[in-house]
């Protein structure tokens, strides 16, 4: 099962087979090496309805470039990480693959958690069951959204952490925290899972932010997916400034 | 924990976000459809705006041809050209009482959009229409119509720019704008409570042919034949019908130019005949993908029936044997499209011409219905484009 460091946790995302096939396991190490506590490896879907233009493009890109599940199991099998992974990843692909196999697969690969933005807690008896069994957290999305009612419910079934959705829409870059942020973590306050932030952060100051404002963890996906247009060289240094803003916003908390 | 599932198919497969607007549209819904007042409303404006009842028209000819008793119900003549104003006005006067102030919708051939905008600008709501780049190419008129009612239409350019890209963004602006925006779902596809609420404003069309049925020949139809894409027209003729086990139903889908499917492409729209069970758009049904599970670009010469996916419901009752799923090609639709202007005097849209093409193909009876969803003004363009090339062609 997936467990967060005791320090505030960085949690970078990228869509595997973008820029291309070959580079998987070398982004994973890269987080890694500029101090990612967990990585979220996207598994392109064909139709992501969750996702903003930059992750959309990841996609087309990834799924030209030939990337399936069996070739994502196989190139993020050859990472030599110690750091969990979580798979990112849409229903249908879970389901085809049978989701009792797909779970196996994630677990054999070093994958500790699961996110499918897709399946609200609601559908999500199956993978739920198979993920208990293989010891793998299943982790949901709350969004600003979320009733009060829904929370419950998420919160009974939700281990490893819980993804709190900055912002209603859908993930990509943006200037600012939105004020969503804080009232959720607010509503969360209670419950003892760890929180990690994400849709929309891209700045130091915004993970910073984020950590002052009560969260555990900080996800950012979009602005890495940018920058690895060109290869998987800038992103070790946008990990390390974020990771670096998330421990100053806990100093600053404390 | 999971509703709206008829039998394996359905449900409500969303990002969170939108779970609590998904609940409350179900709420609003069950209210409004047991309350006399939003009904009687919605019928009333059904009549006045849209024209409803629309006829069951007796289609000499192609009685003659056949060798039965051939109607057609004439969803042609409803307000917009097609069956889709049905469930257009029925949402927009339902988020309209639930105090919503945006309207967005998906189209694929344009009809959808159309009827969301009429719908929208006669209850004074904005609208904005999500229309794949490539759909809007190959239906310009309806565009045009659109815009002239005040929407706004949105191209999108992702993926094939077609319905399922449309329904992607429509999607995420749903995700973005949910507090104050009603998504006008226009098929019965999409989670749970779409496919039923769908289904029941379009469900008119078939009590409007039982009754015009016992009028005119004193006995159910042996047939009932309507096209599916999504399939709102076909559930909407077959739903009032599902217990009357003498009634055939038969759903044609578009059989494009061929029924094979490799890794790349489907080059066809026959997700009930030869799809696989999968989740899109919110709903467990059958759907056109490869063994990974990424879905597949669909093909169709007619936009509104070219879609990967089809309601949960009519998947459910495809496999539970009430509904017959066929298939009419590029080449059978075309000619039956020849075929009804010049034999009756009526264009069909492309869409329904692959209903009136099984006519040629199977038996379906001696006293047949064909829904006959739309009309082909639309289609004008790419009708003479695909008979000039087969004339060409012979």
């Amino acid at each position: 099962m997936l467990e967060l460091p005791d320090e505030p946790a960085l949690i970078p995302y990228f869509t595997a087979g973008y820029p291309s096939v070959e580079s998987v396991p070398r982004a994973i190490e890269a987080f890694e090496a500029g101090g990612a506590d967990v990585i979220e490896v996207g598994l392109p879907f064909s139709e992501p309805i969750a996702d903003g233009p930059t992750i959309q493009n990841a996609v087309t890109r990834a799924l030209e470039n030939g990337m399936s599940p069996d070739v994502y199991f196989e190139k993020v099998g050859e990472a030599d990480v110690d750091v969990p992974l979580v798979c990112m990843t849409y229903y249908n692909l879970i389901m085809q693959r049978g989701v009792e196999e797909f779970v196996r697969d994630c677990k054999n690969v070093g994958i500790e958690g699961i996110i499918v933005p897709d399946l609200p807690v609601d559908e999500s008896d199956a993978l739920h069951a198979a993920c208990e069994k293989h010891g793998v957290s299943l982790i949901f999305i709350v969004a600003p959204t979320t009733t009060d009612e829904r929370l419950e419910r998420i919160m009974e079934r939700v281990s490893g952490f819980v993804y709190v959705q900055a912002r209603l829409g859908t993930t990509g870059a943006r200037e600012d925290v939105s004020g969503a942020t804080y009232d959720v973590l607010e509503r969360l306050h209670g419950y003892d899972v760890p929180k990690a932030v994400g849709f929309g952060v891209s700045e130091r100051e915004h993970a910073r932010e984020i950590i002052r404002g009560g969260a555990d963890g900080v996800v950012a996906g979009s602005v890495f997916v940018e920058r690895m247009e060109d290869g998987v060289e800038g992103i070790e240094e946008k990990t390390r400034e974020l990771k670096q803003g998330a421990l100053k916003g806990v100093e600053e908390a404390e | 924990m999971s509703k709206g599932k008829f039998g394996e198919y359905g449900g409500q497969y969303v990002p969170e976000a939108i779970m609590p607007a998904i609940e409350e549209l179900e709420e609003a819904y069950e209210n409004y459809l047991n309350d006399d007042g939003f009904l009687d409303e919605l019928d009333n404006a059904l009549a006045e705006f849209g024209g409803r009842p629309t006829p069951l028209y007796h289609a000499p000819r192609l009685s003659e041809r056949y060798g039965g008793t051939v109607y057609l119900k004439r969803e042609d003549l409803l307000h917009g050209g097609a069956h889709k104003l049905n469930n257009a006005l029925g949402q927009v006067l339902l988020a309209k009482k639930m105090g919503k102030d945006r309207i967005i919708a998906e189209t694929g051939a344009g009809q959808h959009g159309t009827a969301t905008a009429m719908a929208s600008a006669a209850l004074d709501m904005d609208c904005e229409i999500y229309m794949g780049a490539k759909d809007i190419e190959r239906q310009r008129p309806n565009v045009f119509r659109m815009r002239l009612m005040g929407a706004t239409v949105t191209p999108v350019e992702t993926g094939t720019g077609t319905l399922k890209d449309a329904i992607n963004e429509t999607m995420r602006d749903w995700a973005t704008n949910v507090e104050d925006t009603h998504y006008v779902i226009g098929s019965i596809v999409g989670p749970h409570p779409f496919p039923a609420m769908v289904r029941d404003f379009q469900s008119v069309i078939g009590r409007e042919i039982r009754e015009q049925a016992l009028e005119a020949e004193g006995r159910l139809p042996d047939g009932i034949v309507a096209c599916a894409g999504g399939g709102s027209n076909t559930m909407g003729a077959f739903y009032d019908f599902l217990d009357d086990e003498e009634v055939g139903l038969y759903a044609v889908e578009a059989g494009g130019s061929s029924l094979e499917v490799n890794e790349d492409r489907a080059p066809n729209s026959a997700s009930l005949n030869i799809g696989d069970d999968g989740v899109l758009h919110g709903a467990r049904t059958k759907l056109l993908q490869d063994d990974e599970g990424q879905i597949l670009e669909s093909h169709s010469l007619s936009a509104g029936l070219d879609y990967s996916g089809v309601g949960p419901e009519l998947a459910a009752l495809v496999e539970k044997g009430r509904v017959e799923p066929r298939t009419a090609n590029d080449d059978e639709a075309m000619e039956a499209f020849r075929k009804l202007s010049e034999d009756e005097g009526i264009i069909p849209a492309l869409e329904t011409s692959h209903a009136l093409a099984l006519l040629e193909k199977e038996d379906v009876g001696d006293f047949v219905v064909v829904n006959l969803s739309g009309r082909g003004d639309k289609d004008l363009d790419t009708a003479m484009d695909e008979l000039d090339m087969r004339q060409e062609g012979a």
